[in-house]
Order: C-alpha cells, then structure tokens, then sequence
C-alpha cells in the first residue's frame, strides 16, 4: 500500500492525536494536501480509547518494554550530501509505571475471549492463547485475590488495517458503534452459554436486590462495550473544542452526553454539588439559608466584573481566603472552591477563582444542568472525528506507518521530506510531528511532567441514586500539601465506554510520585476490593472494584518549542494530552500551528453543503430544482448543529 | 365561498396554505370547523377517521409554526371532544413533548388540563407531572396553579370543614417545597403566588354578619359577609317577623339597589307595636342557606344582633391555617430571608401578611415598621401599600372597639388613605376620621345607620357621596378639607336629623352665595359654620 503513496504533500502529520488531527482537518478543509501518518495501529495516540482486549493488548505493549533495536540503517544511504536527518524515535516512552489489578473472580479453566473480536480482525491476529502456565498465575491462591493481567493478551487491536481513505475511516467509526454481534462466534462450551445468560442486561439490574456477580469472564467477554480513555475529560458546554466541533461541523461525527451531577467529597462522604438554579432547589442536604447564601453567591459571580467592590479588597489572597469571607457555611466553601471552581486552597487567588467560577456558571445551562459533555464511545472518538474531515477533504491516511528520519536541507535549514518505514522518501513543506515522536537526541534538554492515571471497572456508582445512569465529576482535593487534587470522572454504560452493570471511573492528577501512589489513597477511600464470594450482608457502602490499571503518562503540554534541539522552521511540534479537564489547550495549540502553516486563512470554517457543490453534470438540472435545493440546504445546516444542540435528545 | 355554502375538501386545503404559514387566524378556524361539520355528516367513517388524522397532524404543525397560538389548541379542543374514540394518551403526550420544549406555555397547560379532565387522569399522575416540571424550573406558574387544583382533589376535606384547604400534613410538605423555591431565588413571583395559595383561607360560606331593628326609623338592617344582590320581590331573603313571614321591599342605603354588604327594608307599624313584650326578626338568606335572628324589647328603641369580629377571626387578611404553630414557623423562616435580602419586597409583604394572620393588635408596632421598609424598596406600589395599611388599621381599630365594647370609633392621626370595612359599622354611633389622608366618604359610608356624630376634620375631602340617607346624623364636621362647590353638599339634604354641620377652613367658604345656598339645601340644619 505504501507503495502507492504519493511523494509529494503540503503538509505531513506525524501523529493522530487530538492537535495533530484538528490541525490536519484544518489544513485539509483549506485545500492543503495533507499526509496524516500514525505509528500505532489505531487512531488516537494517548488520545485513544480501547475495548477491553485493546486495552489488555495496550498493556502488554508497554509492561514488556521491550526494546525496539530493529535500527534499519536503510535510510542513512538515501541522505545526500546537503542533507541531514534528524531520526525519530521508535519507541514510545511516554506511558511508565503500568500496574493492573483484577478483583473480579475468573473462571478456572475457561477460555474466554472478546465477543466479535474475531469478526473483526481482517489480519485475524489471534494471538496464542493463553497458555498453562499463564493459567496456572491466575489459580486464586489463597492469600491473593489480585494478579497481573498482563498476561492476558487475546487480541491485539487491529480495527482495520488498511486506512488509507476516507471509506476506512468509516469503517473504524463503524467498528466504534457496532455493538450487536454474534456471540456464538465466540462460544467454546455450554456452561459458558450459560454465564452469558447472566450477564445483566437490562439498565434496572443494578437495581435489584441480589445482583449478579461479575465474573472477569465476563468482562472479557462483553469486551467490546468498553472503550476505555487513556487521557480523562470532558468538554466545557462552551468551551473552544465546542464551538470548534459546531463550527466546523465535525459534531455531525460525534454523539455526546451530559454529565448529570457533580459530586465532591467531604468528611468521609460522597454527596451532590447542588450547582444550578434547579439543582439548589431540589437539592435536600442545603438548608434553606443555605441555599438563599449559595445562590447569592453565584449569581454574583455571573458577573463579578461588574462590582469590583465586592472582591478589590481581596484580590491579593487566595481565593479559599476570600470566600471565607463571605456569608458562605463551611459546606458552600467547600463546594465552591473544589467542585465549582475546581481549584485548591492555595492554588489560585481571589480572581482566578471568580473567573472560574464564572466559566463554570456560564457552561452551565447550555445543554443541561452541567458545565460538561462527555462523548460517546469515549474521548478517542473526537481526533478521529477531525481525521474523518480530514479524509472528506482529501487527506490520506496510513496507520501503522512509521517515520524513520526527518530530512533537513543543510543550506536553507529547512525540513524537506521524511523517509518512512519502507525507505520511500516524501518531500512536503510543513511537517507536524507529535512530541513523543522524537528522539532522545531532539529532547535531551526536555523536562516533562507526568499525569497519574488509573482506570476503574466498578459494579455500582460511588452515589446510589433513582437512576443508574449518572455521569459524575467527583474532584477529591490533594490531602497533604503538595500533593495534587484528584479528579475522578465516573462513567455509566449509557455513555457507551462500559458494559451494562459496571462503571467506568478514570482518576487523573498531576503526578507527584508513581500513578498507583499518587492515585491508590483515593481509590481506597472511594472503593473496595470486589470480594470472592459475596456476603451476606448485601449492603455494602462503597462501590466495589472488578479491575484496576496505573499508569503514568508523559505531560508535554507546557514545553517551550525552544527546549527542542535543532528544529527546522517549518518543522511543528504537537504535545501530547494535558492533565487539564477540559481540551481548550489542544484547540489554542491547533489553531497557532495552523495560523503558522495558512496564515490568513480561516480555521475550520463550515464546509459547504453537499447539495450546494455543483459538478458538471448538475448544471443540467433545471432552475426549479436548483430552488429546492437551496432550501434543503437551508434546513440542513440547523440540524447539523442540533444533534449537538440537544445531545440527549440525539442519543436516544 | 363560506357564503356560496361550498364547504368541501378545497376549504380545507385553502386555509390550511394559510394556518399553516400563520395559525393566528380565527376566521380561516372557523371555516374549517364549518367544514369539517359538513363532511361528518357526507363522509363513511373511514374516511373522517383518515380526515381527522390529518386534521391533527395539521393541528401539529401548525402548533409548530406557533406553539402559543390560541386558535390552534381551541380547534384541536373541539375536534377532540367531537371525536367518537379520542386518543388522549396521544394528546397527553403531546402536551408533554411542547412543555419540554416551553415548561411555561400557558396555552398548552391549558389544554393538558382539558385533556387531563376528558381522560380522567387521576389527579396523583398530574400532580407527579407538575413535580417532574417544578424539579426542572420553579419558575412556573400554570405548574404551581395545576397543584392548587390537584392538591384539593387529591384531599377531600370532610364534608363539614371548609372546602378548598389541606390537610396539615400536606400542608408542610408543599411549604417546604415553596420554600426552597423563594430561598432559591426570591425574586421569583410565581412561587410566592403559591405560598400564598398555600396560607390562604378558603372561600367563606355567605353568612349574615349583622341584623339592626330600629323602632323609630321602623327599619331593619342587615349585612352581609359579602356583597349580594338581593332583587325586588324574590325569595332570596326573606324575613319572618314574630315567625310569620313578612312580604318587604329591600334595597340598599344609598338607594342605588346594587350588590352590596348591606341592605335594609322599612318595616310596617304593626310589626314594632309595644303591645308585646318582644318581637322576633328572623332574616333568612336561602341562597347561601344563612340565617340571623334579633329581638327587640318593649321599651327599646332598637335591637340588634352582631357576630364578633374576633371570633370569627373576620381580619386575618385572607391568611388563615388551623394550625398557627405553621403560620409561626412560616414567618420566623420569612424573617431570616429577609435578613439576607432586606430588599426583597415579596419578603416582606409575606411577613406582614403572616403577622396580620398570627396576631393582629400584637404586631400591630412591627407590621407599620415591615410597611414602612416595604414603601421605600417598592416606592411603584407606594399608594397601594398606603391602602392595605389603613384596611389593617382600620380591622385593628375595629376589634379594639370591640373589645371595648362601645359604638364609638376613633381613627384619627391614622394617616388612612381609604376605608373599608364599612359594613362592619353599622351599630356605630360616633366616627371620628380627623387627621388622615381621605379623599372621600365613599357611598358605602351609608351603611352607618346609627351612626350620630362624624368628625372627618383635617382630610384632604373632595366628596361626601356617603354620608347620604344616614337617619341619625346630627353632627358633622368637616373642616380644613378640599370641599370646592357648595353642590358637593347635596347628599346632606337626605339626613333628616343633621343640625349642626363645620365646613370651616374649606374653599367652598370663599365662594360667594355659599350661606344663601346652604340655608336654602338644608333649612332643618341650625348650625352652619363656615
């Protein structure tokens, strides 16, 4: 296939995550012809989401750590005289200190695997099952309710392997939203027929009294329900990627949910952030007083600008310091400043936070009682939504293709091509390369921070309530000083990233030590080990965890393009996912690179309709028609913003 | 066309081109009624149920193009309720779907009630309806309005207590629920509107508050708890004088015979002779099944008989709860929101009316205090506050008096700016209204049928409609008022007994001829001063 590449593009992007990909659909929509290249074999980089297999398969990959020494000096022959390379790294070194925890019970001696897994895989890399010895590590010894999983590779995760048009893209988003398939394709043995039978099926399961348990079986099996997020976040209702996505009308792509509560926790307990109107009246833990006091609150922070009075005086301390001051009781304090405003005792002063709290207010409201959207099938869907447009404008795409060296000209010191994995050698103008693409020798001078992660399987929400299908934003501030505020996002099966009658939960903070030990007090405060056998005593309070997996992710959101070493101009660099909530830094970073390869052009205007593009053989149509047309288009342009108008309405 | 009488399918596709651009078009409505009546009778059933389906996929869309269209719902509430088999599921439904679009669409509660009435939803769903829409925006007020009707139906009250109120139970509940909404937000009106609801006093049954015999005018009085129209020789109100009825004509004081408080009849000679010991007048109203009875001895000159304005607890300004533990949790939680929003008016206009609900006379100093505050936060309803505050003096006077047990009043240095209450004064025989801020003495002031000496010194007076037909006036001044013409005197002429009357300090006095014209108007009064 990549024989067939063309030599020659305006732009080429090394990398599919969310910058790179916004960037390539912008420069694409502009008439650049676009080279959108990726490494790995799915969409995303740590941008991605997987199944349950794909994740297992992402595991091994990076708890082997093996290293990559097939250096294939090819390429040193194709530099000529007033070139010099500067070589991309083949290893991706961003993701450390992986851990994974299974508490849920296995069957012995069963071979499970992804249902429609096999389907799927047009290579049908079923990987070695897994063999005795592997068996023999999950034998429930006596003391150990918890093993590594790494062990547990099924599949590798090759959604399609032959992406190189827009048709493929399709086909990926397809693969993303087909959820019905074929059990049987998948059954070795009747007794496993029957555990399927007991998967809960319905949304009420959690409701009922004796709950089926969860086997990892199970979860292996219903596999293709989860798409796990690798970076954890949500969208801000007006935030920059919202008004990007309905702006360029890459929402038509994409389906999202309204997170439905926001949580904190405080004094040992989880309880509701009563933070709209409707919310502070319905809310039943506020005292009446209360209520009137929170209010006032709010309301003034709507539009703070407007009474300098109130906060001039307050300006120089810290904002937990200024809402001490006000008539607000301990509970309303606690609420503003970690669940409204989202920040911690001494991290941001009086303004800060006012305007925090005011981004959060004027969120609120747009498309429900949160600030947040969530989308469907997980946050992986977004780059590829902006790769979709990419594709629609003519980009090309090629997965699993590999850059080997960038090619400099010595004279101009300009970027002229790239020789990729198979020595062919593609010369383009501007050239977007992802952060972690570079080599040891591009970054030496560079100092990253790191994002704690970890991904939980649980069987019930961290706050029970009539409805089981709640998306919660829980923030539980760092405990001593100099540790960091933990947000922890909790995910119901509506939101398409777990199976029925489990949870999602993603922990996120900026890291201080390894994930599992910035990460583990909170889990256990929040959650318990999912027990062998089930109790008698039904009414356990804490949510119980089937499965868990640490990581560490690399953080280059704030490194100066300066710390790079001996960068041609019109060579860019994207950084990888930021450890912040929302994805305005990726939107502001796309829109700079691209201002810097079309200056003066538009960012991601709204393509033109279908109906409006007039080839040859249109211009025979009648005028009469040509009218109709026009009018259809009219139509058509609302309803595209709609289904991100009213996301619940679309995704029912 | 309509005239032409060509009524058939091409009026329906012509005005539909129209309605479905603008709805709002009562006529085009009315033709496709006209219409759509023809073809029910031209048509097999078959095909007015295809019509009907279309007709309500029309009503739709064009409830879509306006979904406050006045015009639209009335139609579909005619075409539903000519339907053999409506589907009022369906219509439940679609008021739901364009409440959820618009939770404040009147027109659309409207019709949900109609629907709801038709379909015989049990009141709990609806009500559980309004719950699901004040969770979403408590700032709604057909919601809040829809619970006042459920919530009675839902808890019948026994047969014998007041109708239209819930029990205490309730009550607390949706207090509560109230609560949270004005805290949430005061400023929102539509969920003090209910609170009021909530505090209020049901309807109170027609009775007959006061019935006066008086020997030498040889006339009965009698008032009313609210105004009635009593028409010429009906059996409306009847009166049996020593148990045998009595054929009279009824009409009211200031002779204009319209629905009011009081009305009086003369009585004939034979009925108050002294020859008895005593004689019975027993007034029954039989539309509002409501009866009073009175004596007068031998030797007096009149009798009468009076329900207490305390007992029967007739000033509670409309607030009014069994139970006064919950009007008294109600204002101790009023008054802590108005210690946060000392500004807010519905705040404290609730207050007042929980304090005058609780104890009049005891927070009588506070509740001038609450108005006081109140007149400087809304200075728009400046001169309806003055009016509410003089009815609630005025009541206070009135029970002072009572418990006073005397016929005389004073209501001087009052600052009123009106009065009311006026039927609650027909045994008084001594008014002083000096010093206030009264513009008039409206017609209702005729009622004072006992009333001797009226002192109105000191008001700002332009007319005297009411003292008019006041048998036992004898004394009446009026000085330092706006009296302008000596013809705004006129009514003074029908008080046979008035013989001394102040007009000093009026402009009526500068004009030239004022005495001449005086003395010519009132020949019986021997004390003019002017």
């Amino acid at each position: 296939m990549a024989d067939n590449l063309p030599s020659e593009f305006d732009v080429i992007v090394i990398g599919t995550g969310l910058p790179e990909s916004i960037i390539a659909a912008a420069c694409s929509r502009s008439g650049q012809r676009v080279l959108h290249v990726d490494s790995r074999s799915y969409y995303g980089g740590n941008w991605a989401s997987f199944s349950f297999s794909g994740i297992l398969s992402w595991l091994k990959e990076h708890q082997e750590n093996r290293d990559i020494v097939n250096e294939d000096p090819a390429w040193h022959e194709q530099i000529l005289e007033n070139e010099e390379a500067i070589a991309l790294s083949r290893k991706d070194k961003t993701i450390q200190h992986v851990e994974v925890f299974c508490y849920a019970s296995r069957d012995l001696h069963e071979e499970v695997e992804e249902a429609g897994a096999l389907q799927k895989n047009h290579a049908s890399v079923i990987s070695e099952n897994p063999t005795e010895a592997v068996h023999s590590a999950y034998l429930p010894s006596e003391d150990e309710s918890l093993c590594t999983a790494s062990c547990e590779m099924l599949t590798e995760q090759t959604p399609s392997s032959d992406l190189e048009t827009a048709l493929e893209i399709n086909n990926v988003k397809v693969t993303g939203e087909t959820k019905k398939h074929d059990d049987k394709t998948c059954m070795k043995s009747a007794s496993e027929e029957e555990t399927s039978k007991n998967v809960p099926t319905t949304e009420g399961t959690a409701l009922q009294p004796k709950k089926t348990r969860i086997t990892y079986s199970q979860i292996i099996k219903e596999g293709r329900r989860f798409n796990i997020d690798l970076v954890s976040k949500l969208l801000y209702s007006r935030g920059l990627l919202i008004d990007l996505l309905i702006k360029s009308n890459v929402s038509r792509y994409a389906e999202f949910k309204n997170i439905t509560r926001i949580l904190a926790f405080r004094e040992g307990r989880v309880e509701q952030v009563p933070c709209s109107r409707a919310d502070v009246f319905n809310s039943k833990q506020l005292t009446m007083v209360e209520k009137r006091m929170l209010m006032k609150f709010l309301t003034f922070c709507m539009e703070y600008e407007k009474h300098p009075e109130e906060y001039k005086a307050y300006e120089e301390i810290t904002f937990s310091e200024y809402l001490k001051t006000q008539k607000l009781t301990p509970n309303l304090q606690y609420f503003v400043l970690h669940s409204i405003a989202m920040t911690s005792e001494t991290a941001s002063n009086t303004i800060d936070g006012l305007k925090a709290t005011k981004n959060f207010l004027h969120c609120l409201g747009r498309y429900g009682n949160t600030p947040f959207l969530f989308p469907l099938y997980g946050q992986g869907e977004l780059p590829q939504c902006f790769c979709r447009m990419c594709a629609v404008f003519g980009g090309i795409y090629c997965l699993r293709h590999s850059v080997q060296c960038l090619v400099v000209d010595k004279e101009s010191r300009k970027c002229k091509a790239i020789i990729d994995q198979f020595g062919q050698r593609i010369i383009s103008k501007h050239f977007l390369v992802e952060d972690s693409y570079f080599s040891e020798n591009t970054c030496s001078h560079v100092q990253y921070r790191q994002i704690s992660r970890s991904v939980l399987i649980t069987d019930r929400s961290i706050l029970k309530t009539d409805s089981d299908q709640q998306i919660s934003i829980l923030t539980v501030p760092g405990e001593e000083p100099g540790t960091f505020a933990v947000r922890v996002i909790e995910l119901c099966s509506s939101t398409m990233t777990c199976m029925k009658g489990t949870y999602l939960v993603h922990l996120t903070c900026t890291s201080s030590k390894t994930a599992r030990e910035d990460l583990e007090p909170v889990v256990q405060k929040l959650f318990t080990p999912y027990p062998e056998t089930e109790t008698e005593n039904e009414e356990v309070e804490k949510p119980r965890l089937l499965w868990a997996l640490y990581f560490n992710m690399r953080d280059s959101s704030d490194v100066s393009r300066n710390s790079y070493n001996d960068l041609p101009s019109n060579v860019y660099v994207c950084s990888g996912p930021d450890s912040g909530l929302g994805n305005d830094n990726a939107v502001k970073q796309a829109e700079t690179l691209f201002q810097l390869i079309c200056p003066n052009e538009d960012f991601c205007p709204p393509p033109p309709n279908p109906e409006d593009i007039i080839t040859d053989g249109d211009s025979l149509q009648s005028e009469a028609s040509e009218a109709s047309v026009i009018l259809e288009a009219n139509s058509e342009t609302p309803k595209g913003s709609a289904s991100l108008g009213n996301p619940e309405e679309a995704s029912q | 066309m309509r005239q032409a009488g060509e009524l058939d399918e091409s009026v329906l596709e012509l005005t539909s081109q129209i309605l479905g651009a603008n709805p709002d078009f009562a006529t085009l409505w009315n033709c496709r009624r006209e219409v759509l009546q023809r073809l029910e009778a031209q048509k097999s059933p078959e095909e007015l149920a295809a019509l009907v389906k279309t007709e309500l996929g029309f009503l739709e869309s064009c409830l879509r193009v306006n979904p406050k269209s006045y015009g639209t719902w009335h139609h579909r509430c005619w075409l539903l309720g000519r339907l053999p088999e409506p589907n009022w599921a369906r219509e439940l439904e679609l008021c739901a779907r364009f409440l959820e679009v618009d939770e404040r669409n009147f027109h659309c509660w409207d019709y949900r009630r109609f629907v709801a009435a038709q379909a015989a939803v049990p009141p709990a769903e609806e009500l559980a309806f309004t719950d699901s829409l004040i969770t979403r925006n408590f700032s709604n007020y057909s919601s809040w309005h829809y619970r006042s009707c459920l919530l009675p139906q839902l808890h019948p009250q026994p047969d014998s207590g007041p109708q239209g109120r819930l029990p205490e139970d309730v009550l607390l509940k949706e207090l509560e629920l109230v609560q949270n909404a004005f805290f949430t937000d005061p400023n929102d009106q539509s969920a003090w509107f209910y609170h009021r609801w909530l505090l209020g006093r049901a309807d109170p049954q027609d009775a007959l508050r006061c019935l006066h015999v008086s020997r030498d005018e040889a006339c009965l009085t009698v008032s009313f708890s609210r105004p009635v129209l009593v028409g010429p020789r009906t059996e409306t109100l009847l009166l049996m004088v020593d148990e045998s009825p009595l054929a009279v004509e009824w009409r009211t004081p200031d002779g204009r015979n319209w629905p009011g408080h009081v009305w009086l009849c003369d009585l004939p000679a034979t009925s108050l002779n002294d020859q008895l010991p005593h004689h019975t007048f027993r007034v029954i109203w039989t539309a509002g099944n409501a009866q009073k009875e009175c004596v007068l001895l031998k030797g007096h000159q009149e009798g009468w008989c009076r329900d207490s304005a305390t007992d029967e607890q007739l000033f509670r300004c409309e607030l009014s709860v069994e139970k006064s533990t919950v009007l008294q949790s109600e204002l101790e939680s009023c008054k802590e929101l108005q210690e946060l929003e000392p500004e807010n008016k519905w705040c404290l206009l609730t207050i007042i009316l929980l304090m005058r609900a609780l104890d009049p006379l005891l927070y009588e100093k506070e509740t001038l205090q609450y108005f006081q505050t109140l007149k400087a936060v809304d200075p728009m309803r400046a001169a309806y506050l003055d009016d509410l505050r003089s009815k609630f003096l005025l009541e206070n006077s009135l029970l002072k008096m009572e418990y006073a047990e005397v016929r005389v009043l004073h209501l001087g240095h009052k600052d009123l700016t009106v009065l009311c209450h006026l039927e609650q004064l027909l045994l008084v025989t001594h008014l002083d209204l000096s010093h206030n801020r009264l513009r008039a003495l409206p017609p209702a002031l005729a009622a004072l049928r006992c009333l001797e000496v009226l002192q109105a010194n000191d008001n700002a007076i332009e007319s005297l409609d009411g003292v008019t037909n006041l048998p036992r006036l004898q004394e009446l001044s009026l000085c330092n008022n706006r009296l302008q013409q000596p013809m705004v005197l006129q009514p003074l002429a029908s008080c046979p007994r008035l013989v001394l009357l102040n007009l000093q300090g009026n402009p009526l006095c500068q004009a030239v001829g004022t005495s001449e014209y005086l003395a010519e108007l009132l020949p019986l009064v021997n004390s003019i001063l002017v």
